[in-house]
């Protein structure tokens, strides 16, 4: 009995479902479909000709995207981590290391990360010092890097907060130093904390790599630009657009079935 | 009667405070090579304080401690040496949660002393079994009771042989049920002559392990004796209200 009707609200629920959808997405759609401008974006904005021409073009910018990420991803967690340890060191011994960690992510929060990447990769190449790289992918990069890495180093911070104090003191009591007792005690528990804060940091980076575009380096979105002001038809920003979407949906998803299955997993095993 | 065992550890007038708040005020307590020395007193009174501080987990403002006659405060000692003399186990075991059993009581051997894993895992291996937790080398400890928690915590403090062992109120966050195996353990070292110094409520098993209790009092000792005159002709006022309260809360 009981079961029947769940069925029967299990059907009911799907319907509802369904008909909220097909209302809300098919009425945006005949909106913006009967507007009287429809035809002249959708020549412009969704072009078949155009898209089969941008697509090379805007993919082979693309690729550049995701070495920026890859390299952004390989520097940001070490930077990241250096900074959130030089930061919970204790002792009047270590207030320099602490105050350089203050500034460094006060700073980095602090500057909207576009105007970062114009100054370092403008500025730095613009200065010609001998020995430091000139190119602006290399400075886009460091931008990304420094920024990324200040706020990772807070989330970073806030989980080795999340840690008692009194495992510290076990630590310490064993003899460990300062250094052993955060490295073999305390930042495996506080990284454990943090996996999926981190995670969506890394969605969120994905996305922020496109920024790049400003120095010029022709990525997936400078080269839609490219092909925009050529063409005067902006196809290859959708063509660009559905690229990202097309890494970012899947990585959210599975950021998402990740953090379900981690809370899943503490539940079980981290009740005392 | 033999001559006096020699004194292994001397607190010698330490104050400490936080903030405002004064904890320990010139507290002086020595105690001998092979002595169990129980602490009691209510809570809040600086059992706690007084075994971190000696463990030198918290500075403390003025006074010395002398580990065999020698001071271990001051800028030119080695801490982390001197807490290897010292093993210190707490009221909530703080067990590292992300390492099996086995891997939290060999941590200090193999990180902070420098003995290889094989040694280190071996002698681990002797210390579980001695205290009945074999079987759980292997466990995480959320996995097993509060008192196998415990039992490991004491093994972990035992790893590098310490001289003195400290234990501040290690049954209070027990289950009834798992506070025997915790004090057997605790009898078992008595028994083999360690010097201990332990905080602790249970006021039965003070007068059956300790050679000394200690009654201590705004930051000072009030009253110290054998456990059977401390605890059937109490001097002070305040510690004869003490054991009242304590005997009408029925754990004596
Ligand atoms: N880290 C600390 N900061 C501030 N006050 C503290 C701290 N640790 C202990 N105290 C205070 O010191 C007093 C003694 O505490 P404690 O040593 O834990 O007593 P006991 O173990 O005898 O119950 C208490 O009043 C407590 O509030
Ligand atoms: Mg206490």
């Amino acid at each position: 009995m009981r079961r029947a009707l769940g069925d029967i609200d299990g059907v009911r629920s799907a319907l509802i479902a369904t008909v909220s959808a097909v209302v809300v997405f098919g009425g945006g759609a005949l909106v913006v479909v009967r507007s009287p401008n429809w035809p002249r974006v959708r020549q412009q904005f969704f072009n078949g000709d155009d898209f089969v021409e941008a697509w090379p073009q805007v993919l082979d910018g693309f690729w550049l995207n995701l070495e920026l990420f890859a390299y952004a991803m390989l520097l940001i967690p070490v930077v990241a981590l250096a900074v959130a340890v030089m930061r919970s060191l204790r002792g009047p011994a270590f207030w320099p290391v602490r105050l350089v960690a203050v500034v460094y992510t006060d700073v980095f929060r602090g500057v909207p990360l576009i105007l970062l990447i114009l100054l370092l990769g403008f500025g730095v190449p613009a200065l010609d010092i001998s020995g430091l790289p000139r190119s602006s992918t290399f400075w886009g990069i460091m931008a990304l890097t420094l920024s990324y890495s200040a706020y990772t180093a807070e989330i970073y911070r806030s989980g080795i907060d999340a840690v008692p104090e009194s495992q510290t003191a076990s630590a310490r009591a064993l003899g460990l130093t300062q250094w052993q007792s955060l490295r073999f005690a305390i930042l495996p528990q506080a990284i454990r904390n943090v996996v999926p804060a981190l995670m969506n940091t890394v969605v969120s980076l994905q996305k922020d790599v496109a920024l790049i575009s400003v120095l010029g380096v022709r990525d997936a979105v400078r080269e839609a630009q490219i092909y925009t002001t050529r063409t005067f038809n902006y196809t290859s920003f959708v063509v660009a657009t559905l690229l990202f979407l097309a890494i970012s949906i899947p990585l959210t998803r599975f950021v998402d079935w990740f953090i379900a299955r981690d809370r899943a997993v503490r539940s079980q095993t981290m009740v005392g | 009667m033999e001559s006096a065992p020699p004194v292994k550890l001397e607190i010698d007038a330490v104050s400490k405070s936080y903030g405002d708040r004064v904890v320990l005020d010139g507290l002086s307590l020595s105690v001998a090579e092979h002595e169990v020395l129980c602490l009691i007193g209510p809570s809040g009174c600086g059992k706690s304080t007084l075994l971190r501080c000696v463990d030198l987990l918290d500075p403390i403002d003025s006074g010395d401690i002398r580990l065999d006659g020698l001071s271990v405060i001051g800028r030119d000692v080695d801490a982390d040496a001197v807490r290897r003399r010292i093993g210190i186990v707490f009221q909530s075991f703080n067990l590292f949660p992300h390492m099996t059993v086995l891997d939290n009581v060999t941590l200090g051997a193999r990180r902070a002393h420098g003995i290889d894993r094989a040694t280190a895992e071996a002698t681990g291996r002797d210390l579980l079994e001695r205290f009945g937790l074999i079987d759980k080398v292997d466990e995480y400890p959320n996995r097993i009771s509060g008192g196998q928690n415990q039992r490991a915590a004491i093994a972990r403090a035992l790893m590098s042989d310490p001289e003195v062992l400290l234990l501040d109120e290690v049954t209070s966050a027990l289950d009834p049920e798992l506070v025997g195996e915790v004090l057997g353990v605790i009898r078992e070292l008595a028994g083999r002559g360690l010097t201990m110094v332990l905080a602790t409520h249970e006021m039965g098993f003070a007068r059956e392990v300790a050679d000394r209790v200690c009654f201590l009092d705004r930051g000072q000792v009030l009253e110290q004796g054998a456990p059977r005159e401390v605890f059937t002709t109490p001097q002070h006022e305040r510690t004869q209200q003490f054991l009242r309260r304590v005997t009408e809360a029925g754990r004596l």
